[in-house]
């Protein structure tokens, strides 16, 4: 085994998805596979390789600091699931 | 031949001669869409009402007699994870089920600008994850050509509606084959443009270091239109390069005379159709009979490349997936007491269940302890493929391969995820390295279309264009089309 259930369930925490049991045994069993297939990548000597993350080499791509229009508040909150006084209202924090 | 069926560039003609108005057009497809898309089902938002007047401005201008760009007029569609000023964009998630974006997409604005008629939005698989359009949170797609069939994915509505005569264009995302293999499975011409060549400002993000917005078109002409209209550079989106842009239409009448064509063997090995594997020698011979120059090459690297692309999409996706809190926007599961379990929740409830799997794949991927052996790894094997394919162009101009190993399956067949994850292995390598891409009609294998796709150098998208079209005109393979029961009878 590759990964164990008790590995699934704390990605799952890392995630933030809430899983049922029986999805911890499905995905535990599929990322398996998935995970035994990819180990295809060991077979590759890769030491002095370098990775590439992105493939157009650009480079901190910066803009002049200026003042320009932007989405008003209200336009923002529009989609909002629950917003109050011009913020976004969340269950108790602390 | 039905209105709606035309190229773009024939309507073109017929707008300009005033043959027809762009209303009626539109109004057609419309139509069309009224009476077909309840079984193929490409639409999960249709704007009848806006796209009528967009097409009456249209029509205004022309009876002023001021001139009218080629796209002006023309009924089309965008994928639902394409951003659209107060139309409903989905990304075919509940999670998301009744967004409306407060502002459009870079690529919304220049069709617009462009004076396309947009008539809805385009089912696909949840957040661009899947080869079908099965893992929609909205229900299935059909293929045009034989409704049992899935029209590949993720952009299988994309696809479908343009196969399926629904509307002359649209715009699909491809992530790892996500516009080539549903253009391959409904034979259309789909193509995957250079990485940063075509802004994604507004694309809701799946994996950031390889979606790319593309058009899918019924011909190779009506592609460099369409690409014309949306490449270049956009201040808006950082990743976005910036080039001397052509006029790609300028291409499409150039002699193929000459033209070096590498077939990469990895690429016809175990695995592929044997039919498919006709297909492309086919091809060849076509190209052959051409002028090309035709010769075997290899991209040594190409087994490893889906195990690469599993692993950076899937960790990409879980970064970008992490902003669907239930806070800003979209689903919330409200009845939780506590700020993590609001998360937590929302999450489960809004996401299916390839989303899921692609989010927890690429969290442990990314996880402490086996970022080294996972993501690293990947990303060093991408240095490789994308190698791969700086060698083959040294040699090559262009190269020729399947789209898809096989042909599109039935609903269903392809239960298990990693088996579904393998219909992607001749499109992957492309994404990994950034290149551009074309997908376009080969032919027919057991009454189902067959994609043949062309890769090329960064940026040279119009060699593909110049390639695409020279082997269009000398098959005319776009021009079969689905039997209007769907042939699933």
């Amino acid at each position: 085994m590759r990964i164990t259930r008790e590995q699934v369930e704390h990605v799952a925490m890392l995630a933030r998805l809430e899983l049922s049991g029986q999805e911890v045994g499905e995905y535990t069993r599929q990322l398996d596979a998935i995970l035994e297939y990819a180990a295809v990548l060991e077979e590759l000597k890769t030491e002095e390789i370098e990775p590439t993350a992105h493939v157009m080499p650009l480079m901190n791509v910066m803009r002049e600091d200026s003042v320009r229009a932007s989405l008003s508040q209200d336009q923002v909150l529009r989609n909002a699931p629950d917003a109050e006084n011009g913020f976004f209202r969340v269950p108790k924090i602390v | 031949m039905d209105i709606t069926a035309r190229s773009a560039v024939e309507l073109h003609t017929m707008l300009v001669e005033k043959e027809i108005q762009a209303q009626e057009l539109t109004a057609a497809c419309l139509e069309k869409i009224r009476t077909d898309d309840q079984e193929i089902r490409a639409f999960l938002t249709v704007t009848a009402e806006q796209a009528l007047k967009q097409a009456a401005a249209v029509d205004q201008k022309i009876a002023a007699g001021e001139k009218i760009g080629l796209l002006a007029g023309i009924p089309m569609a965008l994928k639902d994870n394409i951003s659209t000023l107060g139309i409903r964009t989905t990304c075919a998630s509940k999670i998301l089920e009744s967004y409306i974006p407060p502002y459009d997409a870079t690529v919304a604005e220049q069709l617009a600008q462009a004076g396309s008629v947009l008539l809805g939005k385009l089912n696909m698989d949840e957040f661009a994850m899947g080869s079908s359009t099965e893992n929609s949170g909205f229900g299935k797609t059909c293929n045009p050509w034989n409704r049992k069939h899935v029209p590949g994915g993720s952009s299988g509505g994309a696809a479908a509606a343009v196969a399926g005569d629904e509307v002359v264009f649209s715009l699909g995302s491809d992530t790892g084959g996500s516009i080539r293999q549903p253009a391959s499975f409904c034979g259309v011409v789909g193509l995957k443009p250079t990485y940063g060549a075509v802004s994604r400002y507004g694309l809701i993000a799946y994996a950031s270091s390889l979606d790319q917005i593309g058009p899918v078109t019924r011909t190779v002409a009506d592609n460099a239109h369409v690409f014309n209209a949306i490449a270049g550079h956009d201040a808006k989106d950082s990743t976005s390069i910036a080039f001397d842009k052509p006029d790609y239409s300028q291409f499409l009448q150039r002699e193929i005379k000459g033209l070096k064509i590498g077939v990469p063997r990895e690429y016809l090995a175990e695995g592929i159709d044997p039919e498919v594997k006709r297909v492309i020698r086919e091809a060849i011979q076509t190209y052959t009979d051409l002028g090309a120059l035709v010769e075997e090459c290899s991209l040594p690297h190409t087994k490893y490349a889906l195990a690469a692309y599993y692993l950076i999409a899937t960790a990409e996706c879980s970064s970008n997936l992490a902003r669907y809190d239930g806070v800003r926007y979209g689903l919330r599961a409200a009845e939780a007491e506590d700020i993590l379990g609001m998360v937590k929740q929302t999450r489960a409830r809004g996401f299916g269940a390839e989303v899921k799997r692609r989010i927890m794949l690429g969290t442990y991927a990314l996880s402490s302890g086996y970022y080294d052996a996972y993501y690293l790894k990947a990303l060093k094997v991408r240095t490789l493929i994308k190698q791969d394919f700086d060698q083959a162009f040294a040699q090559a101009d262009v190269l020729l391969a399947p789209t898809a190993p096989t042909t599109a399956w039935a609903f269903g067949a392809k239960a298990d995820p990693l088996s579904m994850y393998l219909a992607d292995i001749c499109t992957i390598p492309v994404n990994l390295a950034g290149i551009p891409a074309i997908s376009l009609p080969g032919g027919l294998a057991g009454g189902l279309p067959v994609g043949i796709q062309l890769m090329a150098k960064p940026l040279a998208e119009g060699v593909l264009f110049q390639a695409a079209h020279a082997f269009e005109q000398a098959t005319a393979f776009h021009t079969l089309k689905p039997a209007p029961t769907g042939g699933a009878l």
